[in-house]
């Protein structure tokens, strides 16, 4: 019966793996399973909000609401349970419940910073945007979700009909561009649509004027795109709302004809141009930036930012609504609130490389990028270019999506 | 070799069998069940499209790749049991670690860096360009990178299950066969193999039902397969509704594709007795032990180092430029505490349909064994949002609760315990227990002093496979985990993904390491019995 012994023996390992993955995981807000801020991260960006120095002290420059907000509200930190934590890793009664579709190594500091600041304690479901629009589709009035945090405008459109409408005051603090027009999600940070082009192989005088100019015979076999990515897909929107469906269509067979080899997403867009496998690629301006931090100035690509108002020069946003169910819609208010105060977008555009969208903090650009003023991106709402299942469909029936 | 012949149980103890049974394959029905209802709210359109020439196509190009994938996972993993359970080969223990592993490695992690690695302008074409002046690699992408790719990281479903086919063999049928003056050759053609049957077919279904619902790989390779035409329904069309139209005619394929099991499977072979061991003889392989070495050498190489050595690379490269490593000790123990729990649970609710399974014929065990599969032949998201569907709804207290996650793992993976222990069972004579039964042992009793014994190496297989599964699993752990629980693959898959490349190096060479452990300790303990 040896393998009875080797069972329980396993079985007592698994418990105490158990026992020791329960304390290091009883919430986010806990230190455990969260980045590591090293202290180089001091150095570069003084004014991002993630070199903690604030600790428990409400930041003086965070908005005013989140810094008094914590003292009327009962306090989840007062609750005794929260600190040992729920043996079923249940979201705390107290805590505020988010659904985030960005990735955690993007967004899980400037939230641990939320949370340190204001005393409230955040628990992060974090997931793909569309999985997790799925998941609050089937969830509806049952959901657990309090804030959904979206990689795109399309995940959040999805959902539309579950978010509930934002407060003016916090909507007025975005471009009207970059919120839906009914006031049911913001914009929190904005990239911009972009060609990423090998230095190599290619100068920025030779790139076409507009994404017309990629379906021409000398771009043959050289562009990368990611038709399944839905920054992708809001750009052949906003071509369908400005140039009609027919125009949008001969785009996208044109680009199919001339070989525009599919990649799965944008980072292996970016990789691809870098290594020289195709020459420019269509993606969104900031992977580019993980590139160069990682592989050093040398990595042998570069934005292209295309003039001329065309849909190849569309401001897309990562950004966030409240389920109409949340259980604590305040707090969530107020952790949006947040995302929008200036050192919440300050993080934005020194750590992601992201356009700060705020009025107040607008101006500020991240380094290295012309400002968001001064790109000619088209002035049209990201809320009229919700149909991304018709351009799903267009980029099916010309056959750049399976 | 014995007939088959059915062990009588009291009729109570028969009972209950089926009964668990019963309610181990509904719970696995579940995903089925609810992708019936969304598919009943699917537009028009979705039906127009499902019956479609391209979809048809789509299916072909699907179900080709499966099939070139399992024949291609058979020449590689055949050779490889064989070798290193039967052969006097050297570090046989080593071998057979090293050659499992790659079955921890997340398919698309896998083909991003096969990409990185082989691609047209990968890492092999700049170590070429200076000496031999090659700008250019033939493309891999299509159909025979997804071939490699998905080959080099399902083989081991195979490799596994053949493993334990082959340490439960019974020695004293070769060792009859060589006395009568069979060439080794002979011996594994006409006396080992037929032996290996259960295993092959259990083992090749995993793998053909892998490449059925992977997304990863033949996303990144643009190989289109019908779980990518499902993908892109949820994720470009938020469309859950036709997703799950095309979800039910992939379950459909997969149910077919089961089918063949029963053409595969008519004879059963029993060893003739309890340990034949002093008959266990070594194939000495004299001067094929380099060849043999080469190869075990070469698939380890592929499969293992190669991979290892570019997440080291990325790790180095990002540690030098001053990227700062998160913090990997809740998601290491997340990965363990989940993976273990769902190998320990999905071997115990798969032990009465294995039982059934070895045991009895008929249309009422063939079925309850073909539902037991539904989990494992549908994409993990479909699985997910199907529990998503019932656990809101009939389970409230336990959504997105450690059980719920648990009982997520055992639906997906209950078919790669039920194939290894079932390929067990059947290589046990039954006549065995009712001795046991005979000289008084209840029921229990005698399965757990006889039959237990004599499985060990497939309990060992179906544990090693669920465990090794489960590690890398991420729809589902996204969705269903417990808020705040993390695992190594959900790090890897967040950092990758925005080209964070040091810091999802790091949690993936520890998913690496980790599944070694198991597997070592796994293997040591084989060697052992």
């Amino acid at each position: 019966m040896r393998v009875l012994r080797v069972g329980s023996r396993a079985g007592l390992l698994l418990g105490l793996i158990l026992l020791t993955s329960l304390t290091a995981c009883d919430g986010p807000a806990d230190d455990a399973g969260q980045t590591v801020r090293a202290p180089a991260e001091a150095s570069a960006e003084a004014a991002a909000p993630g070199d903690a120095e604030a600790d428990a002290e409400p930041d003086p420059v965070a908005d005013p609401e989140a810094a008094t907000n914590p003292e009327a509200e009962p306090d989840p930190v007062a609750d005794p349970e929260a600190a040992f934590g729920d043996p079923n890793f249940r979201a705390e009664p107290g805590h505020l419940v988010v659904y985030s579709g960005r990735s955690q190594d993007l967004v899980g500091p400037i939230i641990e910073q939320f949370e340190s600041d204001t005393g409230i304690e955040v628990d992060l479901r974090w997931g793909d945007t569309a999985e997790l629009a799925a998941t609050l589709l089937e969830e509806g009035d049952a959901s657990p979700a309090d804030v959904f945090l979206a990689q795109d405008p399309g995940g959040l459109g999805a959902v539309e009909s579950l978010l509930a409408p934002l407060p003016s005051a916090l909507l007025e603090r975005v471009d009207a561009r970059f919120r839906d027009a009914d006031g049911r999600w913001i914009g929190l940070s904005g990239r911009a649509r972009v060609i990423v082009y090998n230095t190599d192989r290619v100068q920025p005088a030779d790139l076409p004027a507009r994404l017309e100019g990629f379906t021409e015979p000398e771009w043959k076999d050289r562009v990368g795109w990611a038709p399944g990515n839905t920054s992708f897909q809001t750009m052949v929107t906003a071509m369908r709302v400005m140039q009609g469906e027919a125009a949008a269509r001969s785009w996208v067979e044109g680009m199919v004809a001339n070989g525009a080899l599919p990649y799965d997403n944008n980072t292996a867009v970016v990789a691809a141009v870098g290594a020289g496998e195709v020459d420019a690629g269509l993606v969104n301006h900031y992977y580019l930036y993980r590139f160069l931090a990682e592989q050093g100035e040398t990595f042998p690509a570069r934005n292209h930012f295309m003039p001329g108002g065309g849909p190849g020069s569309l401001v897309l946003v990562a950004g966030a609504g409240i389920l109409k169910t949340a259980a604590r819609p305040e707090t969530a208010e107020q952790l949006l609130a947040y995302l929008l105060s200036s050192p919440a977008q300050t993080y934005f555009a020194t750590q992601t490389y992201e356009y700060p969208l705020a009025s107040e903090a607008a101006a500020v650009t991240p380094a290295g990028l012309p400002p968001l003023a001064e790109l000619e991106a088209p002035g049209m709402a990201l809320s009229d270019l919700a149909d991304l299942p018709g351009s799903a469909a267009l980029l099916r029936e010309a056959g750049a999506l399976p | 070799m014995s007939s088959s012949r059915v062990v009588r149980l009291p009729r109570s103890g028969a009972a209950l069998l089926w009964l668990l049974a019963a309610l181990v394959a509904a719970g696995s029905l579940l995903p089925l069940v609810y992708l019936g209802v969304r598919a009943a709210g699917a537009p028009s359109a979705a039906w127009d499209s499902l019956l479609s020439a391209r979809t048809g196509i789509t299916l072909l190009r699907t179900l080709g790749l499966a099939a070139a994938v399992t024949l291609a996972s058979l020449a590689l993993a055949l050779p490889l049991a064989w070798l290193t359970v039967a052969t006097d080969l050297p570090l046989r223990r080593f071998w057979a670690v090293t050659t499992s592993l790659p079955l921890v490695i997340p398919s698309y992690i896998g083909a991003y860096l096969f990409v990185a690695a082989l691609g047209p302008r990968g890492l092999l074409q700049q170590a070429l360009e200076p000496r031999f002046g090659i700008t250019r690699l033939p493309s891999i992408y299509g159909f025979p990178g997804a071939l490699v790719v998905l080959t080099l990281f399902t083989y081991p479903y195979l490799l596994l299950l053949l493993r334990a086919a082959l340490q439960q063999r019974d020695p004293a049928l070769e060792a009859a066969a060589r006395s009568l003056g069979l060439e080794p050759w002979a011996v594994f053609r006409r006396v080992t193999l037929p032996q290996l049957r259960p295993a092959l077919v259990a083992g090749s279904l995993l793998v053909a039902l892998y490449v059925l619902r992977d997304f990863g790989a033949v996303s990144l390779l643009r190989y289109d397969t019908l779980t990518r035409v499902i993908y892109v329904q949820y994720r470009s069309a938020f469309d859950r509704n036709s997703a799950a139209l095309l979800a039910l005619l992939l379950a459909l394929v997969a149910g077919l594709v089961l089918g063949l099991e029963r053409g595969a499977e008519r004879r059963r072979y029993h060893r003739s007795g309890g340990q034949n061991s002093r008959w266990a003889t070594r194939v000495r392989l004299g001067r094929w032990r380099w060849p043999a070495l080469a190869f075990c050498a070469a698939v380890t190489l592929a499969g293992l180092v190669m991979p290892a050595a570019i997440l080291a690379g990325w790790l180095l490269r990002g540690l030098a430029a001053g990227e700062r490593l998160p913090e990997a000790g809740a998601a290491l123990a997340g990965s363990f505490a989940g993976a273990g729990l769902a190998a320990l649970a999905t071997l115990l609710a798969a032990l009465p349909l294995a039982l059934i399974g070895a045991r009895r014929e008929g249309p009422a065990a063939r079925w309850l064994l073909r539902l037991a599969w539904t989990g494992h032949a549908l994409p993990g998201i479909v699985v997910a949002l199907g529990l998503v569907f019932f656990g809101l709804r009939y389970v409230r207290p336990l959504y997105q609760s450690l059980p719920m996650l648990v009982a997520a793992y055992v639906i997906l993976f209950l078919p790669l315990a039920v194939g290894a222990l079932r390929a067990a069972l059947q290589r046990v004579p039954p006549n065995l227990e009712e001795a046991a039964r005979l000289l008084g042992r209840r029921p229990a009793g005698a399965f757990g002093a006889v039959t237990l014994p004599l499985i060990r190496p497939g309990l060992a297989a179906g544990l090693a496979l669920v465990f090794l599964t489960a590690m890398k699993e991420l729809p589902a752990t996204l969705i269903l985990s417990p808020i705040g629980f993390e695992t190594l693959s959900m790090r890897v898959w967040s950092a990758v993904s925005e080209a964070f490349f040091a810091r999802a190096a790091l949690p993936a060479l520890l998913l690496i390491l980790l599944s070694s452990v198991p597997m070592a300790l796994l293997g040591l303990r084989e060697e052992a019995a």
